[in-house]
């Protein structure tokens, strides 16, 4: 599977990272050369094969519908970029 | 040879710990010692991100009470460092990222909150590959740590300030994470000992995540021995990790004296072909002939899809984080580019300028083995891929009682010398990643020096089976001094 | 040509939880922004989920109650995708493998038919935040506080064929899940919202058409005019020679109109993935059998019971067990009337849901208790009241005059049934009357109805009309 340019553009785009025009032909060139590292796990048939999502098989644990948590706003938003009334800002959101 | 002509810096926590006791240490004099040390060598070394002197010396007067009043345990009073990827309330946990360069966390990882009720005093945080993302901890945004014992070379990643700083003695025990061998591979080239525990042996709560499925946190320290006491202190259940596994945990440290008479050790064939350098071999061999003089049984072994584990995890991996890492949008906290005309423009530039290029990297690898169209081919394969992966483990391990063979194929390569070619670099842990993928236990202990580089022996273990693992690496210590040595320079 | 209309809905019910489904922040509505977000609903670095044991019972309550099957190991999955009211940049869903899968529910139309809707699915998710679109100086404001609540995605089959039905449908919902006691049904405040896939196609064919999904339905009217609008802009669209595209479109109440939205839209690429901070979820039969057993009895079962039980109509019983709290009225007014099963049925349906209706009052805060409404029934059929003077006490019971023997003792409402009092009062009345009584001895029957009146005032209103009716027909004919 060899990437193109316009693959790039778009996988850039789903992550949401910008990138130059000029980094692409660089960009493609590294992604290509994983992409074709990574197919060598074509070597081996793996039809029939359960995919293994975790290392271990243990099931989920359920936690009590317990309210634990009480209001740390401040806290939590000393560390943000741009806040006001509480709220998080952002550039306006366009529904 | 006797503790007395050691000096303090060199010292295991064991023997600190003893002189904490009997008084003839105090903790302040400790945490004055390696903050001098880390004052004056590391420069050289780039180890650290942050150092937190006064908090420092605060926690060590109180530790120092505690051992007075008769209130301590074996790990009080003793100095560690944090990979900067644990979170530490109040201090910043930067990831070695620009895009968590200004974020200080408002809780404390379990991991940290473990440490800290043992008693330790933490010195800081130690530099990284940026998000745990690297193999030579060139990638961090505070610049490339360095091997004490070259300072032209790398110190192996992503927990390379962890293994450089243990190794130079500027702190006795670090902590570290290990994704792929983050461990396990740094601890191989700086010479000294390294565990990544089961995974859901020790808690991911408070852990910066990479990739969820496949990290795990461990202890890094110069002995087999300290290890154990680390490991004690740091393992057990959470209930804040749901992948964390509900189990007792074993005194370690008392688990060490056992004889390795009888038993037997799985060598795989697969390790020992193309890509390991013959000197490297060369002193795996050497160790493992000591094994047999010890009584031990070496056992030819096959983990047939042992070659495919890269490849496999260089999906798993990328995937995970690129959905793990999709929570640095510049909304909530960390880094926001300056003045985006749009809400798309302010998401792409704060993540472009955030990251750097290996995180993107392997951000769009992730990205586009998850797409439409591809998962099948990519992720999918790959999980399955992991799980035959897993299967030649379980296996193998029907008839040895542990694995043994090189951390990593070669030792420490030369700052700048894999940094261009993403493949290269990922081969450096073709020995470490199938073990993350099982999600199994492993250890790196120092086996001797080729050309004055050190050589890390890995000893792979069987689920939860870290007491054998550290007893089986503690056995060698008795017998050997590699983990002895320091760096010329940082003697 | 005629068009064959194909709607499906994936409702979305808050599950009445405490705490939220991965963390231990509560799910109170309407907190100060930000302040029920905690580090985990703000996707901090390094911390996890962990699931909310009450979200997963409710879902299993859920999917027992529609006869669907219950996953016994069921997989959270990523959905992927940047949104600001999104912390992670993902949302826990379930993607390949839902907690409950292949259900039915019966929904009523017009004329008594039903018609039977069988559901695809319901996977537990978490909610998303909220972004504020009031402008702060060209910015949107983010409050997390809903981030992270637990959702139950209802997904219906296409077989819905009209908004009445889509309406329908949903009322079923809404009541089912009130029912169960899962979500608490607000509308208004989003505990219970609605997205709709709508598609038109000649009649007989049997490819669908190109369908699009509207959203902000959130209320049973909006649901039914934006989707109107939707079947006849889709129509008209191709009846023009164009063709619908597929796409996201937002309902505008204020225009009654649907309009693509802009923000969302592009082609979206979830990269669903299993998300490994979480293990699969798997329980055994005796879990499923538990929470089987704490099912309450669901509407239909209820219905059918009323009317077996009370001897209501179809219609009563319908649509007495619309929603459980009419239901345990009524049950609890019937009760304490000793047995005035339909008396109570009349008065609750009538009188009592006209004042209700009238007033937006919700059955449970009305102003009449089912002991005071039963109260009143058994006067009605020991014979203290008549129905006429009953509506008057009924009127006084709304406006909080206290329970119906209080109004009757008060105001001397009682029923005048003693012979001695009736006697002498129709006494009188002939007496004073001679006229009327040759009349009506002469044949002139109809006569009667003015000795009644006669009767009834003398007595101001209070004689009992039964009683009456038969001692003047005896007493009129006795002197022949």
């Amino acid at each position: 599977m060899s990437l193109t340019k316009a693959d790039v553009i778009k996988i850039a785009h789903l992550a949401r990272l910008a990138i130059d025009e000029d980094d692409i032909p660089v960009s493609l060139r590294d992604l290509s050369n994983i992409l074709y590292f990574v197919e060598k796990m074509n070597a081996v048939d793996t039809t029939d094969i359960e995919p293994m999502a975790h290392p271990l098989a243990a099931t989920q644990r359920l936690r009590p519908d317990q309210v634990t948590e009480g209001n740390q706003r401040t806290r939590f938003q000393a560390v943000a970029p741009q806040v006001e009334d509480g709220l998080y800002l952002v550039p306006k959101v366009i529904e | 040879m006797t503790h007395n002509e050691i000096p303090l810096h060199k010292k295991s926590i064991a023997a600190l710990s003893a002189m904490l006791q009997q008084g003839t240490v105090t903790s302040v004099a400790l945490v004055e010692l390696f903050l001098e040390r880390i004052h004056q060598l590391d420069p050289q070394l780039n180890s650290f991100i942050t150092v937190i002197p006064e908090q420092a010396l605060q926690q060590a007067r109180a530790a120092d009470q505690r051992i007075a009043a008769g209130t301590s345990g074996p790990l009080t009073g003793i100095p560690l460092a944090h990979k900067d990827i644990f979170c530490t309330e109040g201090i910043r946990t930067s990831c070695a990222s620009r895009m968590l360069d200004n974020f200080i966390a408002p809780y404390d990882a379990t991991v940290v909150n473990r440490l800290h009720a043992a008693g330790m005093i933490v010195l800081g945080k130690t530099n990284m590959d940026e998000f745990a993302m690297g193999s030579s901890n060139e990638t961090s945004f505070y610049g490339p740590v360095r091997n004490p014992w070259d300072v032209t070379r790398v110190p192996g990643g992503s927990s390379g300030g962890s293994a450089a700083a243990v190794a130079a003695g500027l702190v006795p025990a670090a902590t570290g994470t290990d994704t792929g061998g983050s461990i396990r591979q740094p601890a191989a080239l700086c010479g000294i000992t390294g565990l990544k525990p089961t995974y859901g042996r020790v808690s991911r709560y408070g852990m910066v995540a990479f990739a969820s499925s496949l990290d795990q946190g461990g202890p890094l320290a110069r002995t087999a021995q300290d290890v154990a006491l680390l490991l004690g202190a740091m393992a057990g259940f959470d209930e804040r990790d749901s992948t964390s596994v509900d189990r007792p945990v074993e005194n370690y440290a008392q688990h060490l004296s056992g004889s390795v008479d009888g038993l037997t050790i799985g060598v795989v064939n697969e390790h020992f072909g193309e890509g390991l350098d013959s000197n490297v071999a060369a002193r795996i061999e050497s160790a493992l002939r000591e094994y047999e003089r010890l009584g031990a049984k070496i056992r030819r072994i096959s983990l047939p899809h042992s070659a495919l584990s890269v490849p496999a995890y260089y999906v798993v991996a990328p995937a995970e984080c690129s959905s793990n890492l999709a929570r640095y949008d510049g909304v909530r906290y960390g880094y926001r580019a300056e003045g985006p005309s749009s809400l798309e423009e302010m998401y792409k530039r704060s993540r472009a300028e955030g990251f750097g290029a290996e995180v993107k990297r392997r951000i769009m690898i992730g990205t586009y083995a998850l797409s439409a169209g591809y998962y099948d081919a990519y992720y999918l394969k790959a999980q399955k891929l992991r799980r035959l992966i897993g299967e030649d483990f379980n296996s193998a391990f029907a008839s040895v009682d542990v694995i043994m063979g090189p951390t990593s194929p070669t030792v420490s390569f030369k700052l700048g010398e894999k940094l261009a070619d993403p493949v290269t670099m990922y081969l450096s842990d073709i020995f470490t990643i199938a073990v993350n993928l099982a999600g199994l236990p492993a250890i790196s202990i120092p086996a001797g020096f080729v050309d004055g580089l050190p050589v890390g022996l890995q000893i792979i273990g069987n689920y939860f089976d870290e007491a054998r693992l550290l007893n089986v690496a503690h056995q060698y210590q008795q017998v050997t001094d590699w983990h002895e040595q320091a760096p010329p320079g940082f003697e | 040509m005629e068009w064959e209309v194909v709607i499906g809905l994936e409702l979305h019910a808050q599950l009445a939880t405490k705490s939220k489904i991965f963390s231990g922040a509560a799910t109170a509505f309407g907190a100060p922004p930000n302040t029920q977000a905690c580090a985990i609903d703000l996707g901090l670095p390094g911390v996890l989920p962990v699931l909310n044991g009450e979200a997963v019972r409710m879902a299993v309550k859920f999917g027992l109650a529609i006869q669907a099957t219950i996953a016994r190991r069921s997989v959270f999955a990523r959905k992927n995708y940047f949104y600001p009211d999104l912390p992670k940049g993902y949302q826990i869903s379930q993607y390949e493998l839902p907690i409950v899968s292949g259900g039915l529910v019966e929904i009523d139309l017009e004329e008594g038919e039903t018609k039977t809707i069988r559901i695809t699915r319901a996977h537990l998710e978490e909610d998303a935040g909220k972004s504020l679109h009031e402008d702060f100086h060209g910015f949107s404001g983010i409050d997390l506080n809903r981030a992270g609540t637990p959702l139950l995605e209802i997904v219906s089959e296409p077989e819905l064929r009209s908004a009445r039905e889509a309406v329908a449908y949903m009322k079923k919902m809404h009541s089912l899940v009130r029912y169960l006691e899962i979500c608490d049904g607000n509308m208004e405040e989003g505990s219970f919202r609605c997205d709709a896939n709508v598609s038109v196609r000649p009649r007989g064919n049997p490819t669908f058409g190109t369908r699009t999904e509207l959203k902000n339905l959130n209320s049973f009217r909006f649901v039914e005019r934006a989707i109107n609008y939707e079947i006849d802009r889709q129509i008209d669209t191709l009846e023009n020679d164009g063709h619908v595209v597929q796409e996201t479109r937002l309902y505008h109440p204020d225009t009654n109109e649907t309009r693509p939205m802009r923000g969302k839209e592009e082609a979206n690429d979830y990269r669903y993935f299993p998300d490994p901070d979480l293990l699969p979820l798997v329980f055994d039969d005796g879990y499923v059998a538990s929470v089987r057993r704490s099912l309450p009895e669901l509407p239909d079962a209820k219905k059918q019971r009323f009317r077996e039980q009370y001897g209501l109509s179809a219609y009563d019983a319908r649509i007495l067990t619309a929603t459980r709290e009419l239901a345990d009225f009524f049950e609890a007014t019937a009760a304490a009337a000793g047995g005035e099963a339909k008396r109570a049925a009349n008065w609750i349906i009538g009188d009592l849901t006209g004042i209700l209706n009238k007033s937006g009052t919700a059955i449970a805060a009305s102003p009449v208790s089912p002991k005071m409404l039963a109260g009143m029934i058994r006067r009605i059929a020991d014979g203290t009241i008549s129905g006429k003077i009953a509506k008057e006490i009924f009127e006084a019971m709304c406006h909080g005059k206290g329970d119906a023997d209080t109004i009757i003792e008060r105001q001397g409402l009682r029923q005048v049934s003693d012979s001695e009092t009736i006697e002498r009062i129709i006494g009188e009345v002939i007496a004073a009357h001679p006229e009327q009584v040759a009349g009506y001895r002469e044949g002139k029957h109809k006569l009667l109805g003015f000795f009644v009146g006669q009767v009834m005032q003398r007595s101001q209103g209070k004689a009992n009309p039964k009683q009456v009716n038969e001692r003047l027909k005896s007493r009129l004919n006795e002197s022949d």
